[in-house]
């Protein structure tokens, strides 16, 4: 059910979002309402001098049982809110494991996507109809917010961590996307749509390339290599461990132990930070000799994709389709 | 008790007519004149601000001003009205006046440094013109790193810098109030038969004294790294911005307490005078102050649901804010009850505390939405919650300043202002009130980002935004008419009696209008309970009956 004049339902999280909005809407008129009559019932019957006099013998000053009957059932009609805002928040923080990724870069004043067979775009997301996606977002400078009104999400795009979102579009359409986070100048026009497609049409949109048509966008991975290639990460970085690096073969996914005694799970944010600032955290048995890299933020998440294939086979294949 | 004071004794506002005799004085009346007029001039730059911004936003594209020039209107309507009107106007004018007067004692525990408060909000006020004037500011009110530590120009440094001075102006004035509550009441007055007035300032205090430096701090830590590139904030310089987020919010959510607490302290006397009752639940009401305060130094992370801050953190600040929301849910319900077997009268001061209770309850209401973690996320950052803290901001303090103001002008000034006109009014207040923010909810749900200068994206936000701009001007209206009739009764109005209202409490029952210097002959000495009226024999007597006879 959605009201005529309401933002449209178009993702999976809509219309548990709307159920639950439109009922605490009408506990707040409801309770509006009541505190008005309740007002101008005792206005009219008690204004000063009107009429014949009143009984006002015994004027009440407190009543415990008024108190606490009240509070106790503000607070609990307030908890039930609680309890189901924070399961719906729980659900839209945590992406099903099958859903399909796309990274997303926040900058002043656009938006750019990176879709996994190497499609970009900018100030334009295409997603497919009934497929979940995971969006894996940093900022290159201010924080921004990635906000689709329609879907009823939204998260704040960070420099310097990754966060994601995610949702599952349900109705094909051109959907608003903003920036709801003040990021300066040109802020108000820090958006562009979301564009959400048949399955089959997001399909071939992918596969012929996207908005620019490229015969064979450039896997972020093959880019990726290329970077590493051009910087000879593999000078240090063997297939094996050695005595000056460690190796990056099967790294993402596994423990690290660190010269401080701290572990950690090599994931997007352990390998931008050791990117752009090695000696934060040297595996222990090794020194800090690497240099610290000024790459950008598309380039890292190329490298990270890159690193992911290392001590797998590299696909060969243009990767596509919504599947 | 009776007024004994001669008719012929100097008021306040007669001892010493030069400038030096206003701005050396260490009468914490004069220093709540000074601070009316100062915080009044304020109010009237973060207005125009706001005109700024609202006129800009009846067109999709713009008309008026650049993209610059729109972030600086909406960050000099912020700060201004932040920390230059809503933390300072009732507690430094009507709080700095009436708590001394009300607890029976001769001034305030420090006068030097009630002064030296006054001072330094000139002086951070002053850096913040200065800053407007000389390039302004774009980051909004909220400074959000790496923003305005790195990226925005302009004179943040400068406004960061003021907003620190003026952060102890009211470190100055929280301290002097505890103490003064503390240390300074007259015999007989004991804490349960303090005003609710003097409860909420005491409230207030206690949060102005713990948040402010902390927020302090962190406006300076801004200024370092921003003048020195220390990295705190900046991830390019190894910092944390989502660090500034909670080191902000830290303050700045309980300072919405301290914007709040003291317009409930005023509407609690405004409904006892006016209905002529004792407050309903009186204890429940001073209690629930503290209970606010206390509980609003945990609620800070309801800013930050979407902020990457994690998931079991926003299920934690979700759960304190819906607890906090209780205290306020039940203060509207006690306030409203106050009228039960009351005598209600309608003068305008009573307009603006009931104008309030309806504002109040939309804004307290409407927070459930955001408090809710799930519900927040889709309408965090849009118009929906601009048109909340309006509601809680204005509709709540802005009304509750307009009312003390109504209230107490004639014990302030001496004199009365034309009650007829300042009746409409308030009601104007209220409907120009409603015609501007009302539409802000819609428009925000609909998804309408908050700060956006453009929105020819989507045309059809801009029937509310035009709604809005017509309630802003009638708002803008009935603010403009009490600046005129308040200033001509001042010169032209009829001489106020001692106690107009009738008024119970000391500042009305022991005292002049205007005051003496010292407030008192000798020192009161305090028998009965707070708010003793009795609306029956005020009933019965206006009908010429006694309660013997009744």
């Amino acid at each position: 059910m959605n009201f005529p004049f309401a933002p449209e339902q178009a993702s999976n999280f809509a219309v548990e979002y709307d159920t639950l909005f439109y009922l605490i809407t009408g506990f707040t008129v409801l309770t509006t309402l009541f505190v008005f009559v309740l007002c101008l019932g005792l206005i009219i019957k008690y204004k000063r001098g009107s009429g014949k006099p009143e009984d006002r013998r015994n004027p009440m000053h407190h009543n415990t049982i008024i108190e606490i009957a009240s509070s106790g059932g503000f607070l609990s009609i307030g908890l039930f809110i609680f309890v189901w805002g924070a399961k719906m928040f729980l659900d839209m923080r945590q992406p099903p494991a099958n859903a399909m990724e796309i990274n997303v870069i926040g900058k002043r004043w656009m938006w750019h996507a990176q879709h996994d067979n190497g499609v970009r775009e900018n100030n334009e997301l295409h997603v497919p109809v009934g497929v979940p996606v995971k969006l894996t977002m940093i900022s290159q400078d201010v924080i921004h917010s990635f906000y689709v009104p329609q879907f009823r999400v939204q998260f704040m795009v960070v420099p310097g961590r990754y966060t994601q979102m995610w949702f599952t579009p349900t109705k094909a359409g051109k959907y608003n996307l903003f920036c709801a986070m003040h990021c300066g100048t040109q802020h108000s026009e820090m958006g562009g749509y979301v564009y959400a497609l048949e399955p089959k049409d997001f399909a071939k949109w992918k596969e012929t390339g996207g908005n620019r048509f490229q015969p064979k966008p450039e896997l972020p991975a093959a880019a990726g290599k290329q970077l590493y290639d051009d910087f000879m990460c593999g000078s240090c970085h063997t297939e094996k461990d050695n005595q000056r690096a460690p190796s990056l073969y099967g790294l993402y996914g596994r423990q690290r132990q660190f010269t401080d005694g701290s572990t950690m799970v090599a994931d997007n944010d352990y390998i931008r930070q050791s990117l752009l600032a090695p000696e934060g955290k040297i595996n222990k048995g090794y020194e800090s000799m690497m240099q610290p890299y000024s790459f950008t933020e598309e380039q890292i998440l190329e490298l990270i994709e890159y690193i992911k294939t290392l001590g797998t086979p590299i696909p060969t294949q243009v990767a596509g389709g919504a599947q | 008790m009776t007024t004994h004071v001669a008719t012929d004794e100097k008021n306040y506002l007669q001892e010493g007519h030069t400038l030096a005799s206003w701005l050396l004085t260490k009468d914490h009346k004069r220093i709540a004149v000074l601070y009316l007029i100062s915080v009044s001039f304020f109010f009237f730059v973060g207005s125009i601000a706001a005109m700024m911004v609202r006129l800009e936003l009846t067109s999709p594209r713009g008309t008026l001003m650049s993209n610059e020039t729109y972030n600086k209107a909406f960050s000099a309507h912020g700060v201004v009205m932040v920390f230059f009107f809503l933390v300072v106007a009732i507690p430094a004018i009507f709080g700095n006046f009436l708590i001394p007067m009300q607890i029976g004692a001769r001034d305030l525990a420090f006068p030097r440094l009630n002064l030296l408060s006054w001072y330094f909000y000139m002086a951070g006020g002053i850096m913040f013109l200065i800053a407007m004037m000389s390039g302004g500011v774009d980051a909004g009110w909220t400074f959000y790193t790496p923003m305005s530590s790195i990226y925005s120009n302009g004179q943040i440094t400068l406004a960061l810098v003021g907003a620190f001075v003026v952060g102890f102006s009211s470190i100055f004035t929280g301290v002097n109030f505890i103490a003064t509550i503390h240390k300074m009441r007259a015999p007989g007055m004991t804490w349960w038969r303090l005003p609710l007035f003097v409860w909420g300032h005491y409230a207030t205090s206690l949060i102005v004294i713990l948040g402010t430096p902390v927020v302090a701090i962190t406006l300076l830590l801004v200024v370092f790294e921003r003048v020195a590139k220390i990295g705190i904030f900046s991830p390019e310089l190894g910092g944390d911005p989502v660090l500034f987020q909670h080191m902000f919010w830290f303050y700045s959510h309980p300072a919405v307490y301290i914007m709040v607490l003291p317009g409930m302290a005023v509407i609690s006397e405004i409904m006892a005078c006016f209905s002529r009752n004792k407050v309903f639940g009186y204890h429940f009401v001073a209690l629930s102050s503290l209970g606010i305060a206390a509980l609003s130094f945990i609620v800070w992370g309801h800013h930050m649901f979407v902020s990457s801050q994690s998931m079991y953190q926003g299920i934690f600040f979700s759960f304190t804010s819906f607890l906090v929301a209780v205290p306020s849910a039940i203060k509207v319900f006690n306030w409203s009850l106050t009228m039960y077997k009351g005598s209600v009268w309608l003068a305008s001061p009573m307009i603006y505390a009931l104008g309030f209770l309806g504002l109040f309850t939309v804004g307290g209401m409407t927070g459930l939405y955001l408090a809710s973690v799930g519900t927040d996320v889709h309408v965090t950052g849009t118009y929906f919650v601009v048109a909340h803290f309006h509601y809680v901001m204005v509709g709540g303090t802005l009304l509750a300043f307009l009312g003390a103001l109504h209230f107490w002008w004639p014990k302030f000034f001496g004199r009365m202002y034309p009650e007829g006109v300042a009746k409409w009014n308030a009601l104007l207040v209220f409907i120009g009130f409603n015609l501007t923010f009302l539409p802000q909810f819609v428009v925000g749900w609909l998804g309408m980002p908050r700060r956006y200068h453009y929105y020819y994206f989507a045309p059809e936000f801009q029937v509310y935004h035009v709604m809005s701009t017509l309630g802003a001007s009638a708002l803008a209206v009935s603010l403009i008419v009490p600046a005129f009739y308040l200033t001509y009764s001042l010169f032209k109005g009829p001489k106020s009696p001692p106690n107009p209202w009738a008024a119970r409490g000391l500042e009305w029952e022991a005292a002049a209008s205007p005051p003496i210097k010292h407030n008192f002959h000798g020192v009161p000495v305090v028998v009965g309970d707070v708010y003793d009226y009795d609306a029956e024999a005020e009933e019965l007597a206006l009908r010429g009956m006694t309660k013997e006879e009744a």
